[in-house]
């Protein structure tokens, strides 16, 4: 077993202590240790995104991350993005749109979305593209998510 | 997977190069080739893994007189916006437009890019083209190494185990530079390029000059294409020079047939490639 580090960072507001080997990958330490779910893993190789979430303001693929490396660091997942008002803009605009499916790739989806319009609030359509190149729905045909995301923008 | 003993961040390089001069060491930047890799088995981790990623001398791209330096803690998502580059180096941010995805770009830096050390890496085929150095840091000092010189194989660099890559150092593209980076996979996004070209140069009057060309993908390292370059300096850019150039790309390049791609195909990428980006510059 590898040497465990203690690291301490914020996840959706809240500070947390874990103690990781120093080669656990981000996503297994936010699912397995603080039982955040929300983040999948597909692929396991940064391809499909499906274990998108937001290291300082920025997209990443947990799988490919370091949890050691989340140290001081302030995380955002899938369950810090609903809000005590109702589910996120985003979250809203993909059920209205139809651009859930099966849902595996949703959580990932909607956080690349949010990095996404964080950064440019009113994206063409491919910038939209662009934005979830790095995200793989195999349900959907993207057609309803880039519409969702659309209407987000446009709203 | 192997076990890892000691776990380090150290917060400058003089701290990091004293790591590496005190034993084997494991270098982790952005994660992203080395997570896979070492999951993969391709990569055993050394007893110590040392994370670089808060060494603040190594981040960002500055300008000191005629000479940029990239730190090699610089992102791709970095490169592709920063304001030095997209009036220097306009070829890199155009690379890095075609890097990977949103979320790789977010994660891989520079540095990392090149020490992976991919005959397809695709930052590496650009700051070639550039004549970019490396800066290698140890215990002992700092040496450049130039890109061009740095790789020996797949995967291997001139890097000594005690060196660290802290910067890459290009000089000034010569006024009215002009250039274009080509890459070729399946779909735009997430590819490891089947070819890549990057080619720039200036021309004046219809003629070209200070020509500089490097391939990616077609051998078991990024190359720079010495006989496109010769048979390029000092001539009138038409067709006839522009076919010429693609010919002599495809005829120096050295591919192999793999999975990706057949050797024929990624030769006749290459002239393509090369031919396009001439006609965009002419």
């Amino acid at each position: 077993m590898s040497a465990k580090i203690d690291i301490e960072f914020t996840v959706n507001g809240a500070v947390k202590q874990v103690t990781v080997p120093a080669t656990a990958s981000a996503l297994d330490m936010l699912r397995d240790q603080l039982d955040l779910k929300g983040a999948k893993e597909a692929c396991g190789e940064g391809e499909c995104g499906a274990c998108t979430v937001i290291v300082d303001g920025v997209s990443v693929c947990s799988c490919l991350s370091y949890a050691v490396d989340f140290d001081g660091r302030k995380i955002e997942t899938i369950e810090g993005v609903q809000s005590d008002e109702g589910l996120d803009p985003i979250q809203q605009a993909f059920v209205d749109y139809g651009a859930v499916q099966c849902g595996y790739c949703t959580p990932g989806m909607v956080m690349q979305v949010k990095h996404t319009l964080d950064k440019n609030p009113n994206p063409t359509k491919e910038e939209i593209q662009r934005g979830l190149e790095g995200n793989v729905c195999r349900c959907t045909g993207y057609s309803k998510i880039i519409d969702a995301v659309t209407e987000v923008a446009s709203s | 997977m192997n076990t890892v003993e000691n776990y380090i961040a150290p917060g400058s390089i003089e701290e990091a190069a004293a790591a590496l001069a005190a034993g084997p060491v494991t270098i982790v930047a952005g994660g992203t080739d080395l997570m896979l890799q070492t999951g993969s088995g391709a990569i055993a981790y050394a007893k110590t893994l040392m994370n670089v990623r808060r060494i603040a001398e190594m981040q960002g791209v500055s300008i000191d007189g005629d000479t940029i330096r990239i730190g090699a803690l610089t992102t791709i998502t970095e490169l592709k916006s920063d304001a030095i580059i997209a009036e220097h180096l306009p070829v890199v941010a155009e690379m890095a437009d075609k890097f990977a995805s949103d979320q790789i770009r977010n994660a891989s830096t520079i540095g990392g890019n090149i020490c992976n050390a991919s005959p397809a890496g695709d930052g590496i085929v650009p700051l070639m083209m550039y004549g970019a150095d490396v800066v290698l840091a140890s215990a002992k000092g700092n040496r450049n190494v130039a890109l061009s010189e740095f790789f020996t194989g797949p995967g291997k660099t001139v890097k000594a185990d005690n060196e660290l890559l802290v910067a890459i150092e290009i000089a000034k593209p010569a006024a009215g530079f002009k250039g274009g980076f080509g890459k070729f996979g399946p779909r735009p996004a997430l590819e490891i390029a089947m070819a890549s070209v990057a080619l720039g140069g200036v021309v004046k009057d219809g003629v070209i000059s200070n020509v500089s060309v490097a391939f990616g993908a077609v051998g078991p390292t990024p190359m720079m294409g010495a006989k496109t370059t010769a048979l390029l300096e000092g001539k009138t850019l038409n067709e006839e020079t522009i076919s010429a150039a693609g010919e002599a790309a495809s005829e120096e390049v050295t591919p192999i047939d793999d999975v990706r791609a057949s050797a024929w195909y990624r030769r006749h990428l290459i002239r393509v490639m090369t031919e396009e980006i001439l006609n965009d510059v002419g």
